[in-house]
């Protein structure tokens, strides 16, 4: 461990969040919802957006607006620049070692089915084996489940503990010479499971499988290096990650993407085309037919930058001590059990209040000004393994407080007088 | 607690959540049908007992939110002893009085116990619990088949 410098004195605290100046920049949180003041905590659904990426939108629609890749006037020089210019930032932020090896999609989902109807459907054939964990968002499943069906393959699923901790030993049993692909998430959306996903690729690369990491709820909470990781494909949503919804992530390393058929058909992503025989842009643009997002990709930029100037290694720190907090404080609640208890986790809280059905504790929950997701998370099968239809989840950023926390628990008690 | 809250959460809806009535399968059913609704993962199975055109038995199962199990129990206690046609009826002024509010054509007054269900209105995200029995009824009424879904 390094040795951390001597801050000159006055300078802020580099491990300490301003958390109230913070919210500043997101003006959406200021604001009475119900005559309540918004205690927003559903921000592994969605995250709130700050005043940079609104306006660097918007500049770009004010000033820049043109298509891109094939203006010869400035406005599309201007807009390409800026459109690339978003890649290397994802491209920085990830750890990547190429620009080119950023596709921008519309989101996780996207991303995921483009490896499966890719890759997948260019490796995977009768008899073989795709592995998924049974904490899998229904997106990093039912692409998986189409590819088998289209091909008479197999989808096998590595089990958990009933914390919510993926069993290893039982994964790597399940890795067998058929199996094509480990497609599993960083981060569990519904329980907040962190799973060790260095340790995850190493097995799996060791029998010679790659692994699609789906980090649609780690890159708004985890510093990422997908290098270090040494996973084949990295998917992630700009939304989850306080920039705008439709744009999204896939990185492939260079060699897969190279050798990948292209998607989806259409313009940019070719290099010439006759009625005889077309032939393909190169990386990233062949995955990227017709005008990309290209506001999204920008306002995607502005949230990197963001993020990065607040630091992710802060923000992680910040959020681990919420957390924490968060965890004392809703096992107060008599009645309240937490569902998913993993030893690394990020900020989700799932839980259950007696038999209080989720979705009428946020019923409750929202009376009072306080935002949560009630169900079952995109996660059906994870729901059956823990045996409940159901959770409530309060999921927690960086411009969350111990008040907001505070404001959970009290509205809790309210639900439990409605239901007494 | 909020008006608005106090009128969801009535206490006859919560008295019908916690001890669904009719929370069976009735005794020489000859109809069912499923309902679902993703959203909140409510799952139930209707089961209908018809002699003729008369619903004589009516019971259900699963798991669902308060307002999911008591809009059935409530539907349950209505419709016994009615005939389809009756049920019909009553499931137009049932969902008109969930969909519309006070300014619809249904006064809640005339709908007995159903009346406990006119608070939903105000919370449109609610209204699918409230009305996922009634189209489960319907279409059991009309012979199951493929599972009712509100989505």
């Amino acid at each position: 461990m390094s040795v951390p410098r001597r801050r000159a004195a006055g300078a802020p605290n580099p491990t300490v969040l301003d958390v109230e100046k913070l919210r500043k920049d997101f003006p959406i949180l200021r604001q009475e919802v119900r005559k309540k003041p918004l205690v927003y905590l559903d921000s592994a659904a969605t995250a709130q957006k700050p005043r940079a990426v609104i306006d660097a939108i918007d500049r770009y629609y004010l000033e820049d607006n043109a298509n891109v890749h094939r203006g010869v006037h400035l406005l599309s020089e201007r807009a390409t620049e800026a459109y690339e210019g978003a890649r290397e930032k994802v491209q920085g932020f990830i750890g990547a070692a190429h620009a080119h090896e950023i596709v921008f999609l519309r989101g996780t989902t996207e991303a995921i089915n483009l490896v499966a109807q890719t890759y997948g459907r260019s490796r995977v054939s009768s008899g073989d084996e795709v592995l998924v964990t049974v904490m899998e968002h229904h997106s990093n499943i039912v692409p998986w489940q189409m590819l088998c069906e289209e091909k008479g393959a197999a989808l096998r699923v590595a089990p958990m503990d009933d914390a919510g901790q993926l069993l290893l030993d039982e994964m790597e049993k399940l890795i067998g010479p058929r199996t094509r692909l480990l497609a599993l998430g960083h981060v569990s959306n519904a329980l907040g499971s962190i799973h060790p996903v260095r340790e995850i690729v190493e097995m799996a690369h060791r029998r010679g499988v790659p692994v699609l990491l789906d980090g649609a709820q780690a890159a708004p909470h985890l510093a990422i290096d997908v290098r270090q990781i040494g996973c084949d494909f990295y998917a992630f949503s700009g939304h989850k990650l306080f920039g705008p919804t439709g744009i999204g992530v896939l990185y492939g390393k260079s060699e897969l993407l190279e050798e990948m058929p292209p998607w989806q058909g259409g313009g940019d992503m070719i290099s010439s085309v006759s009625f005889e025989k077309t032939t393909w842009n190169k990386v990233p643009h062949k995955f990227e037919a017709g005008t990309p997002d290209i506001a999204g990709a920008i306002g995607l930029g502005a949230a990197i930058d963001y993020v990065s100037r607040v630091g992710l290694p802060r923000i992680a720190a910040y959020e681990h001590d919420l957390l924490g907090y968060a965890t004392e404080a809703l096992q107060t609640v008599p009645g309240l059990r937490l569902v998913g208890t993993a030893k690394e986790k990020a900020a989700v809280l799932s839980f259950l209040l007696g038999d209080v059905h989720p979705h009428d504790v946020g019923t409750v929950l929202d009376r009072e000004g306080v935002a949560i997701r009630t169900g079952h998370h995109c996660a059906q099968p994870l729901m059956r393994r823990l045996g409940v239809a159901a959770t409530a989840r309060a999921s927690l950023a960086f411009y969350n407080r111990r008040e907001d926390v505070d404001a959970l628990v009290k509205a809790l008690h309210k639900v439990r007088e409605v239901f007494a | 607690m909020s008006p608005d809250l106090r009128d969801l959460y009535q206490e006859v809806v919560i008295d019908h959540s916690k001890k669904p009535r009719n929370f069976r399968k009735p005794e020489g059913a000859n109809r069912s049908a499923e309902g679902l609704n993703p959203l909140c993962g409510d799952e139930m199975t209707l089961y209908l007992k018809l002699a003729g055109d008369v619903i004589e038995d009516i019971g259900f199962q699963g798991a669902g939110c308060a307002i999911s199990k008591a809009s059935a129990s409530l539907m349950s206690s209505a419709v016994k002893g009615k005939t389809r046609l009756e049920a019909e009826a009553l499931f137009e002024r049932v969902h008109s009085m969930l969909t519309e509010g006070p300014e619809g054509k249904v006064d809640p007054e005339e709908l007995g116990k159903l009346a406990a269900l006119s608070g939903v209105w105000e919370f449109p995200a609610r209204v699918k619990c409230a009305s996922l029995a009634w189209h489960t009824l319907r279409s059991a009424l009309a012979g199951g088949g493929a599972p009712v879904s509100t989505e």
